[in-house]
């Protein structure tokens, strides 16, 4: 598969993608672990700064895969990595959904569905987990990680906020 | 809510592509809450009770929820063409606001200035992914006699610990997961 990159982004992507229940976000420590550590297409630090600018453009938090993409190949690279990251999930939800109504109160909907649970679960904490090691290199990062976690889980408060403040202590040389 | 009407508004392929282009260029951090908003309180195309049921089926399914959704909630509407009009609709704009993004990264992301307010920002986007991992673990580990949470930390160990690819982890993982949530009641 490492013949040429963007064969190798599109593989990687699409496998990936059947296996990330729990969205986007579940799929981190995956990429991570194919973009950084086998591949080498990028540090840590590049890491965790896509995964900043996608948490702070609009739209679906997987756009990541675009960033990772143009990184990896420009434009094409961008594309190909959207392309395989969405259209296999997309087919399958496409198929899944014409026969899903159908067993409505089935056993074995039910077990599925709740069997996927705990295992988003655990893949969302793993990435929190990997992008902390990936990114918080000081007291001051774990700080503003704690601080946001509290605010989040507690208040109503627009993220929007949280950013702006943690951007501004960032530029502040903090962290 | 069963004081919200029923909803019989039947969009047309150009209000669905509309529809969804507005909620991925409103939504930040994250979808979920304008497609709800658009879909249930403005458009009226759902009641609140279709739009759990099929949020429920994109949440479980493999891949982006929000995504899996726009292609559920498009083709019961329009079919195949209506699947791919919400999809384009909710990916188009984003995809081309962060392609501009990615080309200004890799000129300027090499800057201490830019590189100092990343590490800032990245520090809170990952306080806000513990609040969402908090907020759905609750439940789950107030619950008694479950197993979810054995396997919620299976999972965690497997991908963040053991660094194994999350292919295996969830292949080893989920039929075991399915059979315990089947025999469980």
């Amino acid at each position: 598969m490492n013949d040429h990159p963007l064969t190798s982004l599109f593989g990687y992507f699409a496998l990936l993608s059947l296996f990330a229940v729990g969205g986007a976000n579940a799929a981190i420590p995956e990429m991570h672990r194919v973009a950084v550590e086998l591949m080498h297409w990028m540090n840590d630090r590049q890491f965790a700064d896509m995964y900043a600018i996608a948490q702070m453009s609009p739209g679906p938090n997987v756009i990541i895969v675009a960033l990772i993409g143009y990184h990896v190949a420009g434009f094409a690279g961008g594309a190909i990595a959207t392309a395989a990251m969405c259209g296999p999930t997309c087919m399958l939800a496409f198929l899944v959904a014409r026969v899903w109504d159908r067993f409505k109160g089935a056993r074995w909907r039910m077990a599925i569905q709740a069997g996927m649970v705990p295992l988003s679960l655990g893949l969302i904490g793993a990435s929190a987990f990997v992008l902390a090691r990936t990114a918080d290199h000081n007291v001051y990062g774990a700080l503003i990680t704690a601080a946001t976690a509290g605010v989040a889980f507690f208040t109503r408060v627009n993220p929007l906020w949280v950013f702006v403040a943690a951007g501004v202590l960032g530029l502040g040389g903090w962290l | 809510m069963s004081d919200s009407p029923p909803a019989a508004v039947h969009p047309a392929l150009a209000e669905l592509f509309g529809g969804f282009v507005l909620v991925s260029i409103s939504g930040f951090g994250g979808a979920l809450p304008w497609a709800r908003r658009m879909i249930v309180e403005q458009k009226r195309w759902m009641t609140t009770e279709e739009f759990n049921e099929t949020f429920a089926l994109s949440q479980f399914l493999p891949g982006p929820n929000v995504i899996n959704f726009s292609v559920v909630f498009g083709s019961r509407f329009g079919g195949p063409a209506g699947a791919v009009v919400a999809l384009a609709g909710l990916l188009g704009p984003p995809l081309m606001i962060v392609t501009v993004l990615a080309v200004l990264y890799e000129r300027f992301g090499g800057l201490e200035t830019l590189s100092r307010v990343l590490a800032g920002v990245t520090a809170a986007a990952i306080g806000l992914l513990i609040a969402v991992v908090a907020k759905m673990a609750a439940p789950m580990f107030l619950m008694r006699w479950n197993s979810a949470p054995i396997f919620a930390l299976l999972a965690f160990t497997g991908v963040a610990i053991m660094h194994w690819p999350l292919p295996y982890v969830f292949l080893g993982l989920a039929p075991f997961s399915i059979a315990f949530a089947w025999f469980k009641r």
